[in-house]
């Protein structure tokens, strides 16, 4: 017999991607399910340990968080004027001089998306005219979801009305505590139809599932009801985004994809606020999954203070000096 | 590369740790290293220096002395001048200089990662997270065994001068563990880093000079396996800790052999990493990882042996090798890599031999697309699958990114497989059902036991072998035994105590009714036996009247003895409380007999009748102390720094032989007997020669007290000839020994085949009737190892 030194696919060229349609309910599925909290601990702490980038990697690296970021806002002062300032952001996300500096004019960097409450829509649809930059909408009765799904559906059809390209939804949590996984993925699926062309992102609020093994759970039935991306948080939970539930989730993202095909999206909120942490969520990525995870298609930050972070990490590998962020423009 | 690229490719690019303050402590010694002696820098009266390279690159680091046979004279003698004043200064003191090791480790922490990691070739990742925190975490938590010494080992004092030899794998956290204990109980050092790895174990000499530590009390020899060899030699050295491979290990065992040396030993290790198919498979694969790509597999207690429920074996496989291909591979410097280099090219080449023979032997093997860097000594992770138990690959220590993988049926099954090897050092056992773990974790051979976890290491906790993967414990409580003796120790003498004896009265002439002839046999297997030679030896009193007969065992019986033990499983599984209730039961029953007992030990040692029933009323007494003792000598839960229960469980050893003193027969036989018995070991017991009848008249006292069959055995006949029987036996794992000096020598000698647990007595006496000396914890430490079980928790 003989040894084998073939390697089965290479990452090199990204696939196209195919919209999970999502699969029949499977409890079988969720059954062989073991998350191990210590051992997922362990690994996500040396995620950022065992891979580092540096210089003008590092600056690629944070290129391209930019171009995974959803600059969110999710206020209730928030206004079409301040959505405005987003979305010009958006546009541009970082300074000419930069640009220009790291020698990427060209290449139209702009933020993943833009990310707003229902309300806002058609000002930031109205903003964003002739960009690419698809708008978010958060959806069914975000951040507790706590409403009729009937209202949910109706919520999802509006938004997508008012040209949202994307809609976050966000699941009834009593199901996952209750292990309803069928009434979940019910819910999930009817979300699905109700956003149509729009693409969906569900959203598991991970800080109120009690343990890891009903986030892996969780995370697999919304995948078959035919998420297009999981997301972790609303960032109004107490807990959100950590490496450990992005371990978990990225890992359940993997075994659906070996069991299916379709690639799902992964989107963590809340919480990431330094060039640091994004880097160490893009590592994750490239290992758990691989460079087709390191593109907006298919990873998402939610975000909203990341942005002016890594502007100042790029002037510093510009200029060699470290920034401040007044001098970068607010969004 | 233009940032553009970088943006559509996404590679890693390289990441290089600095090294400017480890090239500034090479170029300050001028690239040249000394002997550390006394405190000062000494050259080597061999005027030798060898070259130390950095295996990631071949670059000569530096050259370092090679001391010789005088330098460790040298050494040995400053570590011996230093020793009174520092065991003298007090607990406190030593605390102190501990706590300022500690701490000015930690303020140099990157200069010592990054110096081990070109020393080394091991991935800086590793030094910087690992091995150098690991070691700051040793000084300080022996810090405060040094304060605690009085209070909480109040019963023993240093050993004396501790010779220490060390690998390469590694040399900062083996120096640690090696003089953190030692000094922390009042003992000075002379250690021998690695001839590849000596330069941190050098820069921890300036450590010593900046905290003031004084002169000699560390001393620091470079050199390869002739310097070793020198130290362990040494006379005034009075303990040597080793640790390294299995087969120098058993050269020490038999160089010191005799001498009276207290020898602690950690050795190699094939250990197994057992996957039940509940187990969480993607942290299984990260497991892997951790244990046989840790340290380029250059880890004693590496989980290179993957034993994996055949449910879940090609599923695990298939993860695994797609694992393999996203492993980095680069300078050790390089902060973005999971495997450096291996440290020499001699190792290169035993793992690629080793390799060959699994690929000609026809197993299957993988490893990753990528090829390794060219310009050090890489070696690729390598995984062969379907390996039998009888391939050679899967039992020998290969010490190198090479694993073998194997299925099993069942969870017995898994642990035969666990449990088929020479090495007990660790084992690692995945699964998320707590009650499967804990079943299968005692049932394991091995000093470290991993669930859903491995390679975790922890200054609380002990490490060390079962079998040949050596003895002794580093870290924990458990740890210090191995750098102390007990106080009780100075009061053995080199003679027999005195005893007045009396010559028996002559027997009225005429003729009267014979007594009923009483044959002592032997006792094997719950059963009187008859001894395989069919012979016997004449018993005598003090004054040489005949007294009885008694049979003459061979090394027959003695393996009889032996497959008895082996076979008496109902003992060992007993609960504490079941044994203590046995215990009693045989001081019930020697108690009803006393009077009898007390007649024959009149009749053979002829002492007074009132000396005889002390000796039988304190023999009564001291099973009670053991019966006490059965439901009590437990364990600790060790307070480690990760987030699990720590359990450190005294296990009986196994087979255990006991070769028992002539001096108080009866008491002497139940001084050493029952310990032995209580910590749950099945015994093949050899009674005083001189003295044997108490031992086979004691066999009705087991008999009637609901001992289980085969947990004592008690073979009679030419003491030191059955003894090397025991001693050369493989299927025994202690022996301990009460006799001569020469038969001391003898028994650790012929035991360093397959290192059993010895204690021997190097031709002492104790009294024992003395409490210090006849009975105590120490006899059940003896009869025990500590097995330290790792439970990770979380939901």
């Amino acid at each position: 017999m003989t040894g084998n030194k073939v390697k089965d696919t290479v990452h090199m060229t990204h696939d196209i991607i195919h919209r999970n349609d999502g699969i029949p309910f499977d409890a079988g599925l969720l059954d062989g399910i073991r998350v191990n909290k210590s051992a997922v601990e362990r690994r996500a702490a040396t995620i950022g340990t065992r891979r580092s980038v540096k210089k003008e990697y590092q600056a690629a690296w944070l290129l391209k968080a930019i171009s995974c970021i959803d600059l969110t806002t999710l206020s209730g002062d928030d206004t079409p004027g301040n959505v405005l300032r987003l979305c010009a952001k958006a546009r541009n996300p970082i300074r000419m001089d930069l640009m220009e500096a790291l020698d990427i004019q060209g290449m139209g960097l702009t933020t993943g998306a833009v990310c707003v409450y229902h309300n806002l829509i058609p000002y930031a649809v109205e903003a964003l005219k002739g960009t690419n930059i698809p708008v978010a909408a958060v959806s069914t009765g975000f951040p507790a979801g706590q409403i009729a799904l009937s209202e949910k559906l109706r919520e999802i059809k509006m938004s997508v009305a008012a040209g949202a390209k994307e809609i976050d939804i966000v699941i009834s949590r009593a199901l996952v505590l209750k292990s309803d996984w069928k009434g979940l993925y019910d819910e999930i699926k009817a979300c699905r139809e109700a956003c149509g062309e729009a693409h969906m992102k569900t959203i598991l609020a991970t800080g109120e599932i009690p343990t890891l093994t009903k986030v892996a759970k969780a995370s697999m039935v919304a995948m078959m009801a035919g998420s297009d991306f999981i997301k972790t948080s609303t960032g109004k939970e107490s807990v959100n985004a950590t490496l450990p539930v992005t371990l978990v989730m990225v890992r359940m993202i993997r075994q659906y994809q070996e069991l299916t095909g379709y690639k799902v999206g992964y989107k963590p909120a809340g919480g990431i606020s330094k060039a640091k942490d994004a880097l160490n969520y893009l590592i994750m990525m490239k290992e758990e999954l691989g460079n087709d995870w390191l593109r907006p298609e298919l990873f998402r930050f939610g975000a909203s203070s990341l942005l002016g972070d890594i502007e100042r990490q790029l002037e510093h590998f510009v200029t060699g000096r470290y920034s401040a962020s007044y001098r970068h423009p607010m969004a | 590369m233009s940032v553009k690229t970088i943006f559509e490719t996404m590679e890693y690019g390289p990441a290089p740790e600095a090294n400017k303050e480890s090239i500034a402590f090479l170029e300050r010694h001028n690239r040249k290293f000394q002997l550390f002696i006394n405190g000062k820098w000494a050259k080597p009266s061999s005027g030798v220096y060898f070259e130390t390279i950095n295996p990631a690159n071949r670059a000569v680091l530096a050259e370092i002395a090679e001391a010789n046979e005088k330098d460790v004279d040298i050494a040995v003698k400053a570590a011996k001048k230093a020793l009174k004043p520092w065991s003298e200064i007090g607990g406190h003191a030593r605390a102190r200089y501990l706590y300022a090791i500690a701490r000015q480790i930690q303020k140099h922490s990157r200069n010592f990662a990054v110096l081990e990691s070109m020393d080394n070739g091991k991935p800086i990742r590793e030094t910087r997270d690992i091995d150098i925190p690991l070691v700051a975490r040793h000084f300080y938590h022996h810090a405060g065994w040094a304060q605690l010494m009085d209070t909480e080992l109040s019963e023993y004092e240093p050993v004396g001068v501790v010779g220490q030899i060390i690998p390469w794998n590694f040399p900062m956290m083996m120096l640690a563990w090696k003089i953190a204990p030692a000094l922390a109980m009042g003992n000075t050092v002379v250690l021998k880093p690695a001839e590849f790895t000596s330069l941190t174990a050098l820069m921890f000499a300036e450590i010593c000079k900046e905290v003031g530590l004084p002169d000699g009390v560390v001393n620091i020899i470079t050199g390869a396996g002739k310097t070793g060899a020198a130290l362990v030699a040494h006379p005034d050295v009075a303990k040597i800790a080793f640790t390294g491979s299995t087969d120098v290990g058993k050269i020490i065992r038999r160089a010191t052999a005799g001498t009276g040396k207290k020898i602690s030993l950690e050795l190699g290790g094939k250990s197994p990493f057992i996957v039940f198919e509940d187990a969480d498979l993607d942290s299984v694969v990260e497991g892997v990882v951790d244990a046989i790509w840790f340290n380029q597999g250059e880890v004693c207690c590496a989980g290179s042996r993957l034993l994996v429920e055949e449910s879940i074996a090609e599923k695990l496989y298939k993860k695994i090798k797609a694992r393999m291909d996203t492993l980095r591979m680069g300078d050790s410097l390089d902060k973005c890599i999971d495997i450096g280099a291996v440290v020499a090219p001699i190792q290169l080449e035993t793992i690629d031999a080793l390799v060959q023979k699994g690929k000609d032997e026809g197993n299957q093997w993988w490893q990753p697309y990528w090829s390794c860097p060219t310009d050090g000594y890489f070696y690729p992770p390598t995984l062969f699958t379907g390996v039998s138990p009888s391939s050679l690959i899967a039992q020998e220590e290969i010490f190198g990114p090479v694993l073998v993988a194997m299925s099993f049926r069942s969870h017995s099954e898994a642990v035969k497989l666990a449990n088929n090897t020479r090495y007990g050092l660790a084992a690692s056992i995945w699964t998320e059902d707590i009650n499967l773990a804990l079943d299968i974790a005692p049932q394991l051979k091995a000093g470290s036991v991993w669930i859903n976890c491995t390679n975790v290491f922890d200054a609380a906790s002990g490490f060390g072998g079962y079998r040949e993967s050596g003895f002794g414990r580093e870290g924990g409580k458990e740890g210090l035994y191995e750098y102390v003796k007990p106080k009780a120790n100075a009061l053995m003498t080199d003679k027999a105590p005195m005893t007045k004896r009396q010559e028996p009265k002559a027997s009225s002439n005429g003729i009267s009714m014979p007594g009923i002839d009483r044959t002592a046999k032997m006792y094997i297997g719950g059963k009187q036996a008859r001894p395989d030679g069919g012979n016997s030896i004449i018993v005598t009193d003090t004054f040489g009247n005949h007294i009885g007969e008694v049979s003459k065992g061979n090394r027959k019986d003695i393996r009889n003895a032996v497959e008895a033990a082996h076979a008496g499983t109902a003992w060992g599984k007993m609960t504490g409380h079941a044994k203590a209730q046995v215990l009693y039961y045989l001081a019930e029953n020697l108690a009803i007999r006393s009077a009898e007992f007390a007649s024959r030990i009149v009749e053979c040692t002829n002492v007074s009748r009132a000396e005889a029933e002390k000796e039988v009323s304190s023999s009564i007494e001291r099973i009670y102390y053991y019966a006490a003792f059965a439901d009590k000598y437990d364990g600790d839960v060790h307070h480690t720094t990760q987030r699990n229960v720590t359990l450190a469980m005294p296990e009986r050893i196994g087979v255990l032989g006991i070769v028992c003193p002539d001096e108080s027969p009866l008491l002497g036989f139940i001084s050493t007997v029952i310990p032995a018995l209580t910590m749950g070991n099945n015994l093949i017991v050899i009674p005083s020669e001189t003295f044997p009848l108490l031992a086979t008249d004691f066999y009705q006292i087991l008999e009637t007290s609901d001992v289980p069959a085969g947990a004592v055995n008690i073979v009679t006949g030419v003491k030191d000839e059955l003894t090397k029987e025991l001693a050369k036996h493989y299927d025994v794992d202690g022996l301990w020994y009460f006799g001569t000096q020469e038969g001391s020598k003898e028994v650790e000698l012929l035991s360093a085949d397959n290192l059993k647990r010895t204690w021997c007595n190097y031709g002492k006496y104790r009294n024992w009737y003395d409490h210090a000396q006849g009975q105590g914890r120490e006899y059940l430490r003896r009869a025990s190892e500590i097995k330290n079980i790792w439970i990770p928790y979380g939901i």
